[in-house]
């Protein structure tokens, strides 16, 4: 789960990360009193959504009178905000961030991330605030200064004097403050079972401070449970409905763009159908992992959010039963298409423990849309003939 | 022969009495599994499945010897249970559970390196040595015995694997389902020297998926020291960036972790790549067929 950098902003603070002062706004008037609150005259405008590239998509702007802020906050909030992390769809801004202003002289970057290879956290910091860190990563790796901390020991001196050195800072007041930043960070990256915390830009001020100037976090789902606080911050306008709508039925969605639907048991052999169908010259409409518990509602459920996409002229269900039993599926299938109305030719391949007395289930019902097959092969190219038309 | 585990192995259940842990250790023994017990805080002394059930996992070792534990309790409790196995001295545990917070892992991992225990998951099918011992949720019937040794990071693909081999008239050594989530036990990395050195296994199927950087590391290591061969299917050529598919690791993020990238790098290691795993029986019979 991810959330805006206004609630990154609110957990910083939270632990001492040093920040800008800034106030949240629903509405153009919000956000000409929350101006007027923050006082001074200087304000920057930000388009809270959960994706990166504000600034370039046009979302962040500085306002140097009351005015202007009021004349930002109707630009930025209800426009569709396409960043490079978005999509070509864009994404709608609700709220907007007012934050007061600074005197920038360097931006730098600080992320938490954890590290799969290392199998622990790892802090990594660059002079090159700002940019695209992955970037960074390919033209110029030795900017980054990677840092990883062992959990089972914590944040040590050493870390932060790695951090500060690789970094160039030589400063003693800086070196202290910038250490004191990272070991806080690596703090509430463990306490709140975070995913990813990236601060791009962190800025040091003409004042000689480090200021968190944005804040982006993504926390562990499975974690949530023990933490009621992190999962209140949940912005479901920001998550995908049908993805959603999946999750709430134990069903893993993922749309696409192509034209055949897919129902499949089990991450892996969804991507391997997904990749088949390309294979034999189809496209994939979604990924779909019905999971192991599949029965006629999780089926049925199913079929509605893969029908929902106008683009689906076939959808290919391939189940490889284990402890599940085909049968069991097949008469789900039967159920489904009762009680949902599948207009588009279904491709069904059942494999696995009593796959036979399926494939009979599935003759004997007769349904006209529905096309048996043998492997996954074979559905394939069945699903694929079958949206071009050709079944 | 086989590795990991086979007819002789003593397993014990831990989360023995709950659903879960139920239905599947009651497959498990049916399929001629060695389960020698099951742990259940608070449920030490009774039988269950005709098998004693005990207090601790240092009980339960003492009392009946195993060196492998199951692991099916649910996921706040996965991290504490793995590093209770770890500190009985347990020498394989499988973790079936899915859900585990990463950190949890991260700690449980950390315990099991230290303990100098392995650790097969979490969230995954678990560990079969075909017509001899199965400790996780596979359905045994599709493991016919044979040659082949199979690594997955996919449930559902180690059966569509599996099946496919058999189809072709071969059959499995052992099958190990590895997961996908971003911290998991034993990989490529360490199984596949080990079909290497197990005299039967003579060809080796290694499917994966996008995200993080095994397969990379594995392409590396079959180039080095595998002399067997191997075929590989990467699952998530047509995946998006940035979303997850399912798995919990299974993401590209920025550029790294893509299956192009892992195709390729199998690919200069000598390793038979294919592009859908529809192709994964017709691989295993020609690598076979060469071998002679």
């Amino acid at each position: 789960m991810n959330i805006h950098e206004y609630q990154a902003k609110q957990i910083f603070q939270k632990y001492g990360v040093p920040t800008l002062r800034g106030i949240v706004a629903n509405t153009v008037d919000e956000a000409v009193e929350a101006a007027k609150e923050l006082g001074g005259n200087i304000w920057v405008v930000k388009a809270q959504i959960h994706a990166g590239g504000r600034g370039l998509g046009g979302g962040v702007k500085l306002a140097k009178s009351i005015d202007k802020v009021r004349e930002l906050a109707d630009e930025i909030l209800g426009m569709t905000l396409v960043t490079h992390q978005t999509g070509p769809e864009g994404k709608l801004v609700q709220k907007v961030y007012i934050e007061e202003g600074a005197n920038i002289e360097d931006e730098l970057y600080l992320s938490v991330v954890l590290d799969r290879a290392a199998e622990m956290p790892i802090i990594m910091a660059s002079t090159e605030g700002g940019m695209e860190i992955e970037k960074v990563a390919a033209e110029t790796p030795e900017k980054i200064v990677k840092v990883p901390v062992d959990p089972a020991f914590g944040f040590q001196g050493y870390h932060g004097r790695e951090l500060v050195f690789g970094l160039g800072i030589t400063d003693k007041d800086l070196q202290k403050k910038m250490i004191q930043f990272a070991s806080k960070l690596y703090q509430l990256y463990m306490e709140n079972d975070a995913e990813m915390i990236e601060i791009n830009p962190l800025i040091r001020t003409a004042e000689g401070d480090y200021i968190a100037l944005d804040g982006k976090m993504g926390f562990d789902d499975l974690a949530l449970y023990r933490h009621p606080d992190i999962e209140a911050m949940r912005d479901i306008s920001e998550e995908d409905p049908d993805e959603r709508e999946a999750g709430k039925y134990g069903l893993s969605y993922v749309a696409l763009d192509g034209e055949i639907g897919c129902m499949v048991n089990g991450a892996g052999l969804a991507m391997g159908t997904m990749d088949t169908i390309n294979y034999m010259g189809g496209t994939p409409a979604n990924f779909l992992d019905v999971g192991g518990g599949a029965n006629p509602d999780t089926v049925a459920k199913g079929f509605e959010i893969i029908l929902k996409n106008p683009n689906v002229k076939a959808i290919f269900v391939n189940i490889f039963g284990g402890i599940v039993r085909c049968d069991r599926i097949a008469n789900g299938i039967l159920e489904a298409t009762k009680m949902v109305d599948v207009n588009v030719p279904v491709v069904v391949r059942l494999d696995g423990t009593n796959a036979e007395e399926a494939a009979v289930i599935l003759e004997k019902a007769n349904i006209k849309n529905i096309i048996t097959a043998t492997d996954l092969g074979d559905g394939a190219k069945k699903a694929v003939a079958a949206a071009k038309g050709e079944l | 022969m086989s590795i990991l585990v086979d007819k002789d192995t003593k397993v014990i259940v831990q989360g023995f009495t709950g659903k879960e842990g139920t239905f599947h250790a009651d497959q498990c023994l049916a399929y001629g599994t060695q389960i020698v017990g099951g742990v259940t805080p608070g449920k030490g002394g009774q039988e269950h499945l005709g098998k004693p059930v005990f207090n601790t996992v240092k009980e339960a070792v003492k009392a009946t010897g195993a060196t492998v534990s199951m692991v099916f309790v649910p996921p706040a409790f996965v991290g504490d249970a793995v590093m209770e196995a770890a500190a009985a001295g347990i020498e394989l545990a499988v973790i079936i559970t899915e859900g585990a917070p990463v950190r949890d892992m991260q700690a449980a991992k950390a315990a099991a390196v230290k303990a100098g225990m392995k650790t097969i998951g979490p969230n995954c099918p678990g560990i079969i040595t075909a017509e001899e011992c199965k400790i996780g949720i596979m359905p045994g019937n599709i493991f016919k015995k044979g040659k082949v040794g199979l690594i997955s990071k996919s449930g559902t693909l180690t059966y569509e694997g599996a099946n496919q081999v058999v189809r072709e008239g071969y059959g499995i050594s052992t099958a190990v389902g590895i997961g996908g989530d971003p911290i998991i036990g034993l990989s490529y990395k360490q199984l596949l020297p080990m079909f290497e050195a197990d005299p039967d296994t003579e060809a080796i199927v290694m499917i994966g998926e996008i995200g993080g950087d095994l397969e990379i590391q594995a392409a590396k290591l079959i180039k080095e020291q595998i002399t067997k061969p191997v075929v590989a299917f990467i699952a998530g050529q047509t995946a998006p960036k940035g979303k997850r598919m399912g798995h919990a690791g299974a993401i590209i993020s920025g550029t790294a972790g893509t299956a192009k990238e892992k195709m390729e790098a199998l690919e200069a290691a000598g390793v038979k790549v294919v592009v859908s795993p529809a192709e994964i029986g017709k691989a295993v019979k020609e690598v076979m067929e060469a071998r002679g």
